[in-house]
C-alpha cells in the first residue's frame, strides 16, 4: 500500500473496479433545511499518516476530525512521523476539535472586504504530540497548532487571592480555576508588580539559607484535557491577489502560496519576509492572458513545484536553476485538436487544480471538463485522460450563461497512485483507475447511498498500451447525456471539494455543509 | 500559607506570579529567577525551584525562551558548579519544545552549563542526556542534540566517544531532513573536538554523506562544514578530501549551493595553500564571478576583496580583475552594487600602480552608475582609495557624482550622501569642499524634507569639527545666519536648530556674538513654533556663554517669553528659565 510504481509496473490485470460504500457523514443536512452559507465546506485535507482530516468553512472556521479506529492501534511516535502503517479496519473519524481561523476584514486602503472564507488546508509536520497546519483565506495564511493540554490548577500561593486571612492558615484556596480562563480578581492583589519591586535589586540582601516562609505555587494537574488551537504565525500582506493555493515543502522549513499572478516562498519560522519565486503579471495589465490557478509542491523533491494556469498548461519548475523562477524547467499542455476550437475552448482548459501522486511521478490535473494524469518525464500529453462529465458539452452556454463553467473542481489520488477522483454536478464525484488496462470509471453520490446514481458504464478496455506511443487512454467518454434515473442536472449542488485518504481507499467529500466519507 | 511578612510581600508576589494567568506577569517573574532563587536560598532552588520549573514547561514560547536564557546562567544560584547538573532536567525538557528559538536558546545554555561542569559530572548525567535527545521520539530533540556533542564529547571516556561518534553518524541519517540540517550546521563545532585520526576516518565520511544527500536544503549546510573542517584538516589531507567536494559544490545544479560557495570559498584558501588555490580555487571562483545567477554572482563580489587579499596580488591581476571589471557593468544592480561596497578595498592590495591602471577605470564607471547604490556605495570607501592613490585622480568625476547625488529625487538618497560629506570632507580636503561642496550642504538646509535638513544641520556641525571653529565661521556661519530671513518658518526652524547644533563647537566667544544676537532676533519672530525653539536652542546653549552674557541677554529674552500669550512658548520659556536658575544655585 505505499506509492510505489504500480502504474508503470502493473502486475498482472488491471485491479477490479472499487465497490464504494458509504461509511459516514458529518453536518447532514435534514429535509429542508436551509443551508447556512457560512456553514458550507471551502477546503478538505488529510494529513499525512491519514489519522486526521481538516475541513475549512466559509466561515473561517477549522474542524479538524480524528480517526478513532486507529487510537488504540498506537504506534511509536517515531512511526507517526514517517507514517506508514496499515490497519485493517476501514477508517473511521469522530469530530476533535474546531476553531476560527479567518475573520471577515476589511482593507482600508483599497475598499476591499477579504472574506474569511477558507481557501486551503495543508498540513504540516507533527511535533511533540501537536497538530500543525497552514489555513489561508484569500490574503492571508496562519500557522495553527493544535494540542492537547492537561488542565492546570493552582492550590497553593503564598499570598491568598481571597485575602481570606480571617480563616488562617488554608491548605487549599478559591484560586483553584482553570489556568486558562481569565482571573482578574487575583491581579488586583499582585498588581503593578514594577514598583513593588523597585527595591528588589539584585544587591537586595537575602539570608543565605533563603526565607523559610516563601514558597512555591503548587500546581495540580488534572486527568482531563482540554484541545488548544493557537495561532502561530501569520503571513500577511504579501500578496495582491487572491491567494488560490498554498503547499508545504518536503524540507519540512518551508512553504509557497501561489495568488493569481505570483508564487511566494516562506519560511515557517519567519513570517515578514518571503521570496517572490513565480511572477507572471505582465508590465501591461492589458496584455494579460494567463493566471496562475493552483500550485504544489514535489512531494519529495525540495526543489520541485509545479503550477497550473487558465490556459490549460502544468510548468514545473526547479528551484535550483534561479531565483526566480519565471523560466519553467518543463511545460505540459496538450495541443488542442484542430478544428474543435469554439468560444468556450479556451475557458474550460483553465485548470482548477493540480496534485502531485504520492511518489512524485505523475501530475493530475483538473479542467472543467476532464481530468488529466501527466507523466513528469513526459511533457508531450497526458499519459490519461478522464471525460468528467462529457454530457455537459453541449450545455455549455448555459453554464457560462449561469456562470457554473467557472467552478473550480479539486481533484485527488489515491495512495497508491492506481486510482483517481473528481467531483461534479448534483453533488456527484467520479473516481476513476488510471492502471494500464483499467477501465474502472463509477460515479457515486454524495449521499448515504453512493451507488444510487451508478452509472453502468460498459468496461471497454481501453486502447491497449502498445498500439500507442503516447499510451494515451480515453476513458468514460460514453456516459450516457441524461442521468440513469432521468434526473435533470442540479449546477448548484456541486462536489468542489474532496480528499483522498493517503493509505486506504477511503474519500471524503464535502457537499455543501456535509463532509461524506466512503470506503471501499 | 496566606500570612506573609510585609517586606516579603513583593517576593512573595513574585513567586506566586510564575503561575499567573496574565503572560506579563509571569515574564517577569521568570526574568527575575535569579532573585526567587536568592529569597528561596540554594538548598530550596535545588530542591523545589528547579523541580517546579521542569514541570512547569506547557508555558507559552515567550516564558520558556526567558526561562531557558535564565537557566543558562544559574549556576550560581543552585550551589555552584558541583550542583549544576541539577539545572539539566529542566533545560533538557526546553530542548524538546517545537519552537525553535527556545530549543536553541535551552541548547546554548546547556552548553554554557556543561562546559563549565565537572568532568565526572559530564560523564554522569550531561552525556546520557545527549544520548536521550538524541534517541528522542520527536525530531525536535533530535535537532537539539546535534547542537551537544561538541561539549559532551571531550570529557567521555573511550568507549562513549565511540559510542557517541556512531549516534552523530545515525543524526546525519535522519529521516527528518530538520535533524540531517542540524547535524550538518553542527558538524565543525563537533569535528574541532574529535581526535585526528577519528576526524579523517568518521567525521570525513560523515561530511561525504551530508553533501550528497538529496535534499538541497542539507547540502546547502554542509558547505557550511567545508570551510570548517578544512582549518582542522591538515593542508594535505584537506586537499584530498576537502578541495574536490568544494570544486563540486561550485557546480552545483542548485544555486543556493554554489551562493554558499561563493560566500565560503576564501575561507579555503588558506587552508589548501597556495598551490591548490591557484589550479583548483581560482578557476572555481572566476566560474563563481561569472555564474548565470545574479544571486551567486552577488555573493561573489561581494567577497572580492577578501579573496584577493589572500591571493598573491599578480593572480588577482591576472584572473579576478577581468572579471571585477566584467561585474562592473553587470546586468544586475546588485551585483554591481555589491562589487561597489568592495571593491575599493583592493586598491591597498593591488598597490598604486595597479589601481591606476585596472581599478580606476572600475571605480570611474561604478561612479557614473545610474542606480544610486552603487555610486553610494564606492562613496563610503573612499578612504580606502585615498590612503593609495590619492584623491584627485577620482576627484574629477567625483564631484559631478555626489551633485547628481545630492540632488536626487529620492530624500532616502539624499540622505545617505549627506551622512558621507564629513568622511568626504576629510578626505578631499579644506580647499575642494570649499569650491564644491559648501554650497551644497547650505543648499540642503533648504531641503523639502525635514529628515534631510535636520541631517544637513548635523552635517554642518561635523564639518565644523573637521575644519575647526576659525574655518566654520568663515565658511559656514554667515551663510546659515543669512538663512534666519527665511520667509518660511520651518526654514527658520533649521537654522535654529543648526545653530544649537554649532554653538558647542563655535565656544563661547564665537557664540555669544555671532549666534546669540541671531537666536534674540528670532525670538521677536511671529511665528509661536519658532519662539519657543528659541525658548529651546537657549536652554541648550546658556551653558556655553559667560554668565554675564546670561544675565543680560538670554534672561531678559526668556522672560519676556514667558510671558507670550502662547502657552507652549511660555512653557518652553519658563522651563529654560528653570534650568538657568537651577544651574546658577548649584555653582
Amino acid at each position: 500500500m505505499n506509492g510505489g510504481d504500480e502504474v508503470v509496473a502493473a502486475p498482472a490485470g488491471p485491479p477490479q473496479p472499487l465497490e464504494w460504500k458509504f461509511s459516514q457523514v458529518f453536518g447532514e443536512r435534514t429535509a429542508g433545511e436551509e443551508v447556512q452559507e457560512v456553514d458550507i465546506i471551502s477546503a478538505i485535507e488529510f494529513d499525512k499518516s491519514g489519522n486526521h482530516l481538516a475541513t475549512g468553512d466559509r466561515g473561517g472556521r477549522v474542524v479538524l476530525f480524528e480517526r478513532t479506529d486507529a487510537k488504540d492501534h498506537g504506534g511509536s511516535r517515531r512511526d507517526l512521523e514517517s507514517v506508514d502503517y496499515t490497519i485493517s479496519r476501514h477508517p473511521e473519524f469522530r469530530y476533535k476539535t474546531e476553531f476560527q481561523s479567518h475573520e471577515p476584514e476589511f482593507d482600508y486602503l483599497k475598499s476591499l472586504e477579504i472574506e474569511e472564507k477558507i481557501n486551503k488546508i495543508r498540513w504540516c509536520q507533527t511535533a511533540n504530540g501537536a497538530l500543525f497546519l497552514l489555513s489561508t483565506n484569500d490574503k492571508t495564511i496562519k500557522y495553527w497548532k493544535v494540542q492537547e493540554k492537561k488542565v492546570k490548577k493552582i492550590s497553593e500561593m503564598n499570598v491568598d487571592p481571597s485575602k481570606a486571612i480571617a480563616n488562617g492558615c488554608i491548605s487549599s484556596i478559591a484560586s483553584s480555576s482553570n489556568s486558562s480562563s481569565p482571573r482578574p480578581s487575583y491581579l488586583a492583589n499582585g498588581g503593578s508588580p514594577d514598583k513593588s519591586y523597585s527595591y528588589l535589586t539584585n544587591d537586595f540582601p537575602f539570608p543565605p539559607g533563603g526565607i523559610p516562609s516563601l514558597r512555591l505555587p503548587v500546581v495540580v494537574t488534572s486527568h482531563e484535557t482540554s484541545l488548544i488551537a493557537r495561532c502561530r504565525r501569520v503571513y500577511a500582506h504579501a500578496h495582491d491577489y487572491h491567494i488560490n493555493s498554498i503547499s508545504s515543502n518536503s524540507d519540512g522549513e518551508t512553504f509557497i502560496s501561489a495568488d493569481d499572478l505570483r508564487i511566494n516562498l516562506w519560511n515557517l519560522e519567519i513570517s515578514n519576509q518571503s521570496f517572490n519565486i513565480v511572477d507572471v503579471k505582465p508590465a501591461n495589465m492589458e496584455d494579460l492572458t494567463e493566471v496562475i490557478t493552483s500550485a504544489e509542491f514535489h512531494p519529495t523533491h525540495c526543489n520541485m513545484l509545479a503550477y497550473s494556469s487558465s490556459k490549460g498548461s502544468i510548468r514545473l519548475v526547479d528551484l535550483r536553476q534561479s531565483a526566480l523562477c519565471d523560466t519553467h524547467a518543463k511545460l505540459f499542455e496538450e495541443q488542442e485538436a484542430p478544428g474543435s476550437r469554439s468560444f468556450f475552448t479556451e475557458i474550460i482548459a483553465s485548470i482548477s487544480d493540480i496534485k502531485f501522486g504520492k511518489d512524485g511521478r505523475y501530475v493530475l490535473s483538473r479542467d472543467y471538463m476532464t481530468l488529466k494524469l501527466w507523466d513528469i518525464n513526459m511533457d508531450s500529453g497526458p499519459v490519461a485522460t478522464f471525460q468528467v462529465h462529457e454530457y455537459l458539452r453541449p450545455k455549455l452556454c448555459d453554464l457560462y450563461e449561469n456562470d457554473s463553467i467557472f467552478d473550480k473542481f479539486e481533484c485527488c489520488l489515491s495512495g497508491d497512485g492506481s486510482r483517481v477522483a473528481t467531483g461534479s454536478y448534483s453533488n456527484l464525484f467520479r473516481v476513476f483507475g488510471c492502471t494500464p488496462g483499467s477501465a474502472e470509471a463509477t460515479t457515486l453520490e454524495a449521499s448515504k447511498n453512493p451507488m444510487r446514481r451508478q452509472v453502468q458504464t460498459p468496461a471497454r478496455p481501453a486502447r491497449s498500451l502498445g498500439s500507442s506511443l503516447t499510451r494515451v487512454v480515453r476513458r468514460g467518454a460514453d456516459s450516457p447525456g441524461v442521468d440513469a434515473n432521468g434526473n435533470s442536472f442540479d449546477f448548484t449542488t456541486k462536489l468542489l471539494h474532496l480528499a483522498w485518504h493517503p493509505t486506504e481507499n477511503s474519500i471524503a467529500c464535502a457537499a455543501a455543509n456535509s463532509l461524506y466519507m466512503y470506503y471501499a | 500559607m496566606s500570612m506573609v511578612d510585609e517586606p516579603l510581600y513583593p517576593i512573595a508576589v513574585l513567586i506566586d506570579e510564575l503561575k499567573n494567568d496574565d503572560i506579563q506577569l509571569r515574564l517577569n517573574s521568570i526574568r527575575r529567577l535569579s532573585t526567587i532563587a536568592r529569597a528561596l536560598g540554594e538548598e530550596r532552588t535545588r530542591r523545589e525551584l528547579i523541580p517546579f520549573l521542569s514541570e512547569n514547561n506547557d508555558d507559552d514560547d515567550e516564558v520558556l525562551l526567558a526561562m531557558a536564557e535564565e537557566l543558562g546562567v544559574f549556576i550560581p544560584y543552585v550551589g555552584g558548579v558541583e550542583h549544576a547538573n541539577v539545572l539539566l532536567p529542566p533545560l533538557e525538557t526546553l530542548c524538546t519544545v517545537e519552537e525553535t528559538c527556545v530549543r536553541d536558546k535551552a541548547v546554548e545554555s546547556l552548553c554554557r552549563i556543561g562546559s563549565q561542569m565537572r568532568e565526572s559530572d559530564l560523564v554522569e548525567s550531561f552525556i546520557p542526556l545527549v544520548k536521550r535527545l538524541a534517541a528522542g521520539e520527536w525530531f525536535t530533540a533530535r535537532v537539539s542534540a546535534c547542537g551537544l556533542f561538541h561539549i559532551a564529547y571531550p570529557s567521555a571516556p573511550e568507549m562513549l566517544k565511540t559510542e557517541l561518534r556512531s549516534i552523530y553518524n545515525q543524526l546525519c541519517q535522519d529521516d527528518m531532513p530538520m535533524v540531517r540540517r542540524s547535524a550538518a550546521s553542527s558538524l565543525g563545532k563537533f569535528a574541532a573536538t574529535v581526535e585526528y585520526a577519528y576526524l579523517k576516518a568518521d567525521i570525513m565520511t560523515i561530511f561525504e554523506d551530508l553533501t550528497q544527500d538529496d535534499q538541497d536544503s542539507v547540502r546547502l549546510l554542509a558547505v557550511e562544514g567545508c570551510a570548517t573542517l578544512g582549518k582542522l584538516l591538515e593542508p594535505q589531507d584537506c586537499v584530498a578530501h576537502i578541495l574536490p567536494v568544494i570544486v563540486n559544490f561550485s557546480q552545483d545544479k542548485s544555486w543556493r549551493v554554489r551562493y554558499m560557495v561563493a560566500n565560503q570559498l576564501y575561507e579555503l584558501c588558506e587552508a589548501v595553500g597556495p598551490e591548490p588555490t591557484r589550479t583548483e580555487l581560482v578557476p572555481a571562483y572566476v566560474r563563481l564571478l561569472r555564474d548565470n545567477e545574479a544571486e551567486v554572482r552577488i555573493a561573489a563580489a561581494g567577497k572580492v576583496t577578501k579573496f584577493c587579499r589572500i591571493l598573491d596580488p599578480d593572480l588577482a591581476i591576472q584572473h579576478i580583475l577581468p572579471c571585477a571589471k566584467e561585474l562592473s557593468s553587470d546586468s544586475s544592480q546588485h551585483v554591481r552594487s555589491a562589487l561597489a561596497s568592495v571593491i575599493m578595498g583592493m586598491a591597498p592590495v593591488l598597490g598604486k600602480d595597479a589601481t591606476i591602471e585596472q581599478l580606476l577605470p572600475i571605480f570611474l564607471s561604478l561612479l557614473k552608475d545610474e542606480f544610486p547604490d552603487v555610486r553610494l556605495n564606492i562613496i563610503s570607501k573612499l578612504d580606502q582609495v585615498n590612503q593609495v592613490i590619492g584623491i584627485n585622480l577620482l576627484s574629477q568625476s567625483l564631484l559631478p557624482a555626489i551633485v547628481e547625488l545630492a540632488e536626487d529625487r529620492h530624500w532616502r538618497v539624499r540622505l545617505a550622501i549627506i551622512e558621507y560629506i564629513p568622511l568626504l570632507a576629510s578626505q578631499l580636503g579644506v580647499g575642494f569642499f570649499d569650491d564644491k561642496l559648501g554650497a551644497l550642504c547650505m543648499q540642503w538646509l533648504q531641503d523639502k524634507v525635514h529628515s534631510i535638513r535636520d541631517a544637513a544641520a548635523n552635517n554642518l556641525k561635523r564639518l565644523a569639527e573637521e575644519f575647526g571653529p576659525e574655518w566654520a565661521l568663515q565658511h559656514i556661519i554667515p551663510q546659515v545666519l543669512d538663512m534666519i530671513n527665511n520667509s518660511h518658518y520651518l526654514y527658520r526652524m533649521t537654522i535654529l536648530h543648526a545653530v544649537s547644533l554649532l554653538a558647542p563647537v563655535m565656544g563661547s566667544e564665537i557664540t555669544s556674538s555671532k549666534l546669540l544676537p541671531v537666536v534674540i532676533t528670532a525670538s521677536k519672530d511671529r511665528v509661536p513654533n519658532i519662539k519657543f525653539n528659541v525658548a529651546k536652542v537657549l536652554e541648550s546653549i546658556f551653558p556655553i556663554v559667560d554668565q554675564s552674557v546670561v544675565e543680560k541677554n538670554i534672561r531678559p529674552c526668556l522672560v519676556e517669553l514667558s510671558e507670550d500669550p502662547d502657552v507652549d512658548v511660555r512653557y518652553f520659556s519658563n522651563q529654560a528659565l528653570h534650568a538657568i536658575d537651577h544651574m546658577m544655585m548649584s555653582g
